[in-house]
């Protein structure tokens, strides 16, 4: 039986879950403790599980991202959360030069199993310094798997799958979903090695994830009262990256646009669109085209910032232009 | 503070071990200073490449701290590490190997001289990052207290990685949640080519320990049992107290930063009289002197050393090269 829940409550169902399931399960980080998370993740967890597994940090997140690598290495499953993907710049180091090479550094003698997690993402009027979307960078990186769940289901049944995993798992969390509501299907879990189709068609290919996962779908109706039908793939995980599945989507619709908020130049959308040209180039029937963020710190002021930004009204606009 | 470049007298008093404890050790630094010696050559000769950092004039700071310790405790380290990693118990084999980046080495020559690692010793890097591995060690201790394990993290860095942040985010930490953290500071004067006193507002880096409400030592690092007695006292503090513990040991190396390093920093008449304060030669003047050690000892246990090195410098030249279809493994555990 399928029930209702908002994004919020699922990944804190997952994390809930998690602690009570393997007492190896702590979570550190700024704020997630007494104030019951930035973003209202761990409500109660330090009454439920106690200041040892619960544990606030000072604001210091190279060292207490380094410090969730060396419990994971010590034999702990941490979960990090980190506030926002723009603090994670100062854990850079210990994510990129630690944790994703240990393994390979070390011979293949020592694994990190350790889960990342951060928002990310604009849309709420949080200017520059608070609305990147740096996923393509992370997912850049050997060594560390990068998911983005976008959906109920994804934010409830990811976790279970990164803690399992031996390796480094970094989890973006697009603050424009949390408070989405939607139907929680009676599954037992998710993987973290595929994409998923969110919508079938025929004529066109959106491919995307995250926090554009809405806007795509929002999209499609929109192109579907047109007479349009588009089929949407929710990429899920951006490491390792599912070209299988890019390539069936484009392989039945022949068209594809690509949908990202990371900025145009050196983003994610590119990574996308040159697996579609190594892959399935002779399946198009015109050039991919790509909707992302404009190239601009992002601003503050609604208009300026709804401008910026992907949007549905933008992703109609390339499909359309596709078929002129 | 003001920095003194000239090396403090020489070690006095008796050594307070037995003679076999003493030899041990003694012979331990002999092996350190044999087989960077023999890298040194190698290196010259394009056996060994990248960067090598050698450890020569410091050897009582790795040895003194690391018999300190058991083996159940983890050691973090630098990328001058290979005296560390030789006295946790690495095989001389698998660290020339690794030099040489053969697969035979420790980390199947993934790594070279930067990157050794051992988890049957629990020696947790070779981080070539300044700094990297201090909120590394809080981690470890962390997991060891959560876990009810009976190990102490002992985390080795130089003083030029007291001004980087890790550093500060680390020892915080490690103090506020009370860990088992050994924090190893070897001071040897210098980051690459910047003398402590252009680097740090504060020279006296024990003090340091102060703002995190840590206890601080120091000890002459060129004095191998004063090295191995403060080690001793910093892990009695840990033990009865919990927390972490700072010492700084106070060493000089004799050699270059690296083998690129054309050394135009520093005085040779300073690196001179710093050679007079060796840690290898003043301890075996002790030892002779108290009559623990005769000329003949001191040879056998240099003649084993220079065996060692040689049989590994032949382990190394016999190896093989990882074929290069398995390179894109352990890059993922799963
Ligand atoms: C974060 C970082 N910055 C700079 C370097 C380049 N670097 C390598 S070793 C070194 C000096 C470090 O000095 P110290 O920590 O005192 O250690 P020592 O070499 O004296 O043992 C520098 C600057 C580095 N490896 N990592």
């Amino acid at each position: 039986m399928s029930r209702k829940l908002t994004y919020r409550e699922a990944m804190r169902e997952a994390m809930r879950e998690a602690l009570q399931r393997d007492p190896r399960v702590i979570l550190i980080g700024e704020d997630v403790g007494r104030y019951g998370g930035t973003y209202a993740f761990s409500k109660g967890f330090l009454d439920e599980f106690g200041p040892e597994r619960i544990r606030d940090t000072p604001l210091a997140e190279l060292g207490f991202v380094g410090t969730g690598i060396g419990a994971a290495l010590g034999g702990l499953r941490p979960i990090v959360e980190v506030m926002t993907v723009n603090f994670s710049l100062l854990a850079l180091d210990q994510i990129v030069n630690t944790a994703a090479l240990f393994h390979h550094m070390s011979g293949g003698q020592f694994s990190v199993p350790l889960v990342i997690r951060m928002a990310t993402g604009a849309g709420r009027q949080l200017a520059a310094q608070h609305s990147h979307s740096l996923e393509g960078w992370y997912a850049h990186i050997p060594g560390i798997k990068v998911l983005a769940p976008a959906t109920i289901e994804d934010a409830r049944h990811m976790l279970a799958p990164a803690l399992a995993d031996p390796d480094p798992v970094v989890i973006f969390e697009h603050a424009g979903l949390f408070n989405l509501e939607g139907e929680l299907p009676d599954i037992d879990g998710v993987d973290i090695a595929s994409a998923k189709l969110r919508r079938t068609g025929r004529d066109v290919a959106l491919i995307t994830y995250g926090g554009c996962l809405p806007k795509t779908l929002a999209a499609a109706e929109m192109l579907a009262a047109e007479g349009i039908e588009a089929e949407v793939l929710d990429l899920r995980v951006l490491r390792p990256l599912d070209t299988a599945g890019i390539v069936a989507t484009v392989a039945k619709c022949h068209r594809a646009v690509v949908i990202d908020e990371n900025w145009k130049s050196g983003g994610f959308a590119a990574e996308v669109m040159a697996r579609i040209m190594e892959n399935a180039f002779y399946e198009l029937d015109a050039p991919v085209a790509r909707v992302c963020a404009e190239e601009v710190p992002i601003p503050y002021a609604k208009h300026l910032e709804e401008a910026a930004l992907p949007q549905a009204e933008k992703i109609v606009a390339a499909v359309k232009e596709m078929f002129a | 503070m003001v920095i003194e470049h000239r090396p403090p007298p020489p070690p006095s008093g008796p050594v307070p071990w037995e003679k076999d404890f003493a030899l041990k050790l003694l012979a331990d630094m002999v092996r350190i200073r044999r087989m960077e010696e023999k890298c040194a050559e190698l290196y010259g000769v394009g056996k060994i490449r990248g960067f090598l950092h050698l450890y020569i004039g410091e050897e009582a700071v790795a040895v003194g701290a690391l018999h300190a310790l058991t083996p159940q405790d983890n050691v973090v380290a630098t990328y001058r590490e290979h005296g560390h990693a030789l006295v946790r118990g690495l095989s001389m084999n698998a660290i020339m190997a690794e030099m040489y980046g053969k697969q035979e080495g420790c980390v199947k020559g993934r790594g070279g001289s930067m990157h050794l690692f051992d988890k049957a010793t629990r020696l947790y890097g070779g981080n070539a990052i300044v700094g990297g591995g201090l909120p590394l060690a809080t981690g470890l201790a962390l997991a060891a207290k959560m876990l009810a394990e009976d190990r102490i993290t002992a985390c080795f860095f130089g003083d030029g990685a007291v001004a980087e942040g890790a550093f500060h985010e680390a020892m915080n930490l490690a103090a506020l949640w009370r860990l088992p953290v050994l924090f190893c500071c070897e001071n040897n004067l210098y980051g690459m080519g910047t003398a402590i006193e252009r680097a740090e507002a504060v020279t006296d880096l024990s003090a340091k320990a102060a703002a995190y409400g840590m206890p601080g030592l120091a000890a002459d690092g060129m004095d191998i049992v004063a090295v191995h007695e403060t080690t001793r006292a910093a892990l009695a503090r840990i033990k009865s107290d919990g927390g972490p513990v700072f010492v700084e040991y106070r060493t000089y190396r004799f050699r270059a930063h690296s083998m690129f390093d054309a050394e135009l920093y520093r005085d040779k008449d300073e690196v001179e009289a710093w050679k007079t304060r060796g840690p290898i030669h003043t301890f075996t003047a002790r030892l002779k002197s108290e009559g623990k050690l005769s000329e003949a000892e001191f040879l056998a246990l240099d003649a084993a050393a220079q065996r060692e090195v040689d049989e590994a410098v032949a382990f190394a030249e016999a190896g093989s090269w990882e074929p290069v279809e398995a390179m894109l493994r352990d890059v993922y555990s799963s």
